[in-house]
């Protein structure tokens, strides 16, 4: 029964369940557990970014195709809901509205990509899509009376959501029963749905087709499978399961600016996570997410008082070197040695032991 | 032929011994055991499929040997990469000719003329050899290879292994999908290397071709030498004809 | 009998003649052409010609380099910005050392200040170049998926690492006194710096182009384009040529990038990465591998800008993508697809 719901998609190893039945039970009862807002937050984003990470892992993983465009529908669903929420009002059917345009848009947008450069070597795709990616940021900080410009849409959700609201006047375990628990555990459930969602399509014949087209397109061509429908039904996919993530993200921090959800820095931080959780395991995300954004928020603390220690000492040029703003070099550098030594990430490298 | 020519006939020029050649996961070759010997044409026959390119791609070295030795003029080649294979004397014409289709037929000549910084720099006693040899290389000098006919291009693949002195030839199906008429300049234009003492391993599947400048044969069958020896014993020999190749003479006049 | 001289073609040969593919060479003056009864005013259009043009030039030096790796080498450097930010910033330091020939009005003191940043710039770039090819390309030789991912990660990597050695902040090069300015060409205002560039631009293509087509090195990287496999068989060590052309693609990025921040007066560490999109655009245009194709494409590219920037601004990063598309629909491998195998 209960692998049924994961689709049959097992672990295959025991320290990967641990983990993974620790990070569950951590973000399930994120609000008891952790004090404070900030807390909070990184669980509510790990919740988001597992969806975008395992979206793109759809992509990347399962049908080895790279594209650089993801970050454009997660801040197509992000501003969807945020565009739409504040011309429409706090209320369910403008969020209701948001969610369904924004997939639209992504839908259409994956669709019209999809069919025009998948005919196209994989190389010229991932240019295109930088390019198609950048255009999109540009135009999404230019037109600023609808999307707010550099500055962002700030907005106010419905009434159950919001801090203000609350179910019960007494806490329950210490914690008080407000809308921002409600919104956390929307976000949580969603997640879920949504990962689960995806374990179902990989382990679909759909989703074995896609491998068999990521490991020899010819072969696949020839047994009959006609690799540009399926491809671009990947694409789409993809696209919209990273949409959602985006509605998700903006429902959560009432806010959304081109730097929130399109900014290049997210698109390598998404290729982070994949590459150093596993590609094409699904799980990988579930890890890489979870340990890339623990590290972001805490390591870059532990760096900063490293950083400061060495400036104190006169070391100038190793202060710079961990200065926690320089976070992504150290991070590059382990990407590019994942790619090298464990192509296969986190999750590969458990299930071989 | 003089005394110290049949001796020299006799040392072999390259020796295969047991070479196996895997590419991924298929066996293609199953020990060859080959025999080149200097100064003669040695003719490799057999069906399509029977490892005969495989052969020749692994001796060139752009197919590593899993298993075996090669061997050229007493050096063991086995694991010797490609261009310095080339440069110790072999050259290779491959089945696709490998003509640069861009370039002009001076530049392509120019290419396989190491040692010539620039076209004026070719031997001009050699190239007029080769002008002989294959006119249309002549006629065509500044048009781009690509615009060649099919026996042009493949003339010219020729001229460009013999531009410069080179101790053994690897040829691949010269006649392949060639007009009669062209096979026969062609065969022309080998004889005339053959007696310039040029080591030659020539591969084909028209025996015809092969009867008449072959001096010795090897016959391969999955990836093995079912046979070798001279051809004028084999060319006289219907039966072993029929059973090696599956055809006779007469039948291909 | 005396070498033989290449034999005199007679006019009614069988064979057809080569001929030049020459629509693709129409595509620049066409555009301008076009342009001009959109701006309405002559001067104007040659200002923003000359700035378009000067623009093309520093983009073709950038990305020929980029166009024969991969021409050459299959080999598609998603971090080849890198060598671009790189150079700009080796530039604001030599220049800033020299403060006092920069200073001067004088051309040729400017020149011989300008000069050595380029050399410094193109010869550390090179250098970096040929480390980055050993370290980080070459364990991924013919794995497209791992090559993009790689590349990527080190041009995150040079990004953050001239983030350590110069500080995040973007830093301001200014242009030497000599170049600034414009020259009058009857009522048209023309920048010296964007002449300055143009010919630069128009020199290292001369010099491509010359080692391309008359050198027996232009010769084996033409080949090699084509067919590696029997270049190697012809005696040659390709992979030794790889390097050489890696190095002096990197090199001329790095000469790009002293022209960039030139250019724009300012650098910033994510100059490489904004370049990279615009680079890709052009050599996608171009054909991958073709040096001639990317001319034409950078030129096309430069020029757009320009004439969209002023004419509707908010379109200009569009109107790239809008023309990629365009020609990809006409000739979708680019203007002169490279012939391979």
């Amino acid at each position: 029964m209960l692998m049924r719901l994961f689709s049959g998609d097992a672990p295959r190893s025991r320290v990967l369940t641990v983990l993974l039945v620790v990070t569950a039970l951590g973000l399930a009862l994120a609000p008891f557990i952790l004090q404070g807002a900030k807390p909070l937050n990184v669980a509510a984003k790990i919740c988001v970014f597992i969806v975008l990470v395992a979206s793109f892992d759809l992509l990347l993983g399962y049908t080895g195709i790279v594209s650089f465009a993801h970050t454009m529908f997660f801040g197509i669903g992000a501003y969807g809901v945020a565009i739409a929420l504040t011309r429409m009002g706090p209320n369910w059917g403008a969020l209701a509205a948001g969610i369904a345009g924004s997939l639209a848009l992504s839908l259409l947008l994956s669709l019209l990509i999809g069919l025009f450069s998948l005919r196209v070597r994989a190389i010229f795709y991932a240019m295109i899509t930088l390019a198609v990616a950048s255009a999109f940021q540009t135009l999404a900080s230019q037109l600023s009376d609808f999307t707010g410009g550099e500055d962002g849409l700030n907005f106010k959700l419905p009434e159950v959501l919001t801090p203000g609201f609350s179910l019960s006047e007494t806490p329950f375990l210490g914690v008080s029963l407000d809308g921002k628990l409600i919104s956390y555990y929307l976000v949580f459930v969603a997640s879920v749905v949504l990962f689960l969602l995806m374990l179902r399509v990989v382990n679909s014949p759909f989703g074995r087709v896609l491998q068999a087209i990521r490991e020899n397109d010819f072969r696949a061509e020839a047994l009959g499978y006609r690799t540009v429908v399926y491809r671009t039904l990947s694409n789409v996919l993809s696209a919209g399961f990273a949409t959602l993530a985006g509605t998700l993200l903006a429902l959560w921090l009432r806010y959304n600016g081109p730097d929130t959800s399109l900014s290049f820095e997210i698109m390598i931080d998404i290729l982070l996570m994949v590459v150093i959780g596993g590609m094409g395991t699904m799980y990988g995300a579930v890890l890489g997410a979870a340990l890339f954004i623990v590290a972001q928020n805490y390591l870059q603390d532990l760096m900063r008082l490293g950083s400061e220690a060495l400036a104190g000492a006169g070391a100038t040029a190793l202060a710079n070197l961990i200065h926690p703003d320089r976070w992504l070099l150290w991070l590059g550098v382990l990407f590019i040695l994942s790619v090298y030594y464990f192509p296969t990430g986190i999750v590969g490298r458990l299930r071989k032991s | 032929m003089s005394a110290p020519q049949s001796a020299a006939l006799l040392k072999p020029l390259l020796t295969l011994a047991g070479v196996h050649t895997h590419i991924g996961a298929y066996h293609i070759l199953h020990g060859v055991d080959l025999v080149v010997p200097r100064g003669q044409l040695t003719m490799l026959l057999g069906r399509n499929g029977a490892g005969k390119t495989t052969t020749l791609r692994t001796i060139m070295g752009l197919w590593q040997a899993s298993q075996g030795r090669i061997t050229f003029e007493d050096r063991d080649i086995t694991a010797t990469r490609t261009p310095q294979i080339a440069q110790g004397g072999i050259a290779y014409v491959p089945e696709n000719m490998g003509i640069f289709a861009d370039l002009t037929v001076r530049e392509n000549m120019l290419l396989a003329a190491r040692g010539a910084r620039t076209a004026e720099a070719i031997d001009s006693k050699r190239l007029e050899w080769i002008f002989g040899l294959f006119p249309a290389i002549k006629k065509f000098w500044l048009h781009p290879a690509g615009l060649l006919s099919g026996g042009q291009k493949q003339m010219l693949a020729v001229a460009r292994a013999i531009v410069e002195p080179r101790k053994l030839l690897l040829i691949d199906e010269p006649s392949k999908g060639l007009a009669p008429a062209i096979i026969q300049n062609m065969i022309s234009a080998f004889r005339e290397l053959k007696s310039t003492d040029t080591t030659i391993l020539l591969v084909e599947q028209n025996f015809n071709f092969a009867r008449q400048l072959g001096d010795t044969v090897a016959v391969m069958d999955d990836g093995r030498i079912v046979h070798s020896g001279a051809m004028a014993e084999l060319a006289e020999n219907e039966d072993l004809q029929q059973k090696l190749l599956g055809l006779s003479l007469a039948a291909h006049h | 009998m005396s070498t033989p001289a290449p034999p005199i073609l007679l006019a009614n040969e069988a064979l057809p003649k080569a001929h030049l593919d020459r629509l693709p060479l129409l595509l620049a003056p066409a555009l301008a052409l076009l342009a001009l009864p959109l701006i309405g005013s002559f001067p104007t259009w040659v200002t923003l010609t000359v700035a378009g043009l000067a623009m093309g030039m520093i983009i073709f030096i950038i990305a020929s380099g980029l166009t024969l790796v991969f021409g050459l080498m299959d080999i598609l450097n998603f971090g080849h910005g890198v060598f671009i930010a790189l150079g700009a910033f080796l530039a604001t330091a030599v220049l800033g050392s020299m403060a006092d020939w920069t200073a001067s009005t004088s051309l040729l003191v400017n020149l011989l200040a300008v000069l050595p940043a380029m050399i410094v710039a193109m010869g550390v770039a090179g250098a970096v170049g040929y480390a980055f090819e050993r370290l980080i390309i070459r364990p991924v030789y013919g794995q497209h998926l791992k090559q993009i991912l790689i590349t990527m990660g080190g041009m995150i990597v040079g990004e953050e690492l001239i983030k350590v050695i110069w500080g995040p902040q973007q830093i301001p090069l200014p242009l030497p006194g000599g170049f600034k300015g414009a020259l009058l060409l009857g009522e048209a205002a023309v920048e010296k710096y964007r002449l300055v560039a143009v010919v630069i631009g128009l020199l290292v293509f001369a010099a491509m182009f010359w080692v391309l087509a008359r050198t027996k090195l232009g010769l084996l990287i033409r080949a090699g384009v084509q067919d590696r496999e029997m270049v190697e068989s012809l005696g040659y060590r390709i992979e030794r040529l790889f390097i050489g052309v890696f190095v002096a693609g990197s090199a001329l990025a790095g000469l790009g990038g002293v022209m960039w921040g030139l250019y724009q007066q300012n650098v910033t560490p994510q100059m490489g990465a904004q370049v990279n999109v615009l680079i890709f655009i052009v050599i996608i245009i171009g054909g991958l591998g073709s040096t001639g194709g990317c001319f034409i494409g950078a030129l096309l590219v430069g020029l757009l800008a320009n004439y969209t920037g002023f004419l509707a601004p908010k379109v200009a990063l569009f109107s790239n993508i809008g023309l990629m598309v365009l020609i990809l629909l006409w000739r979708p491998q680019g203007l002169y697809p490279v012939a391979k195998r």
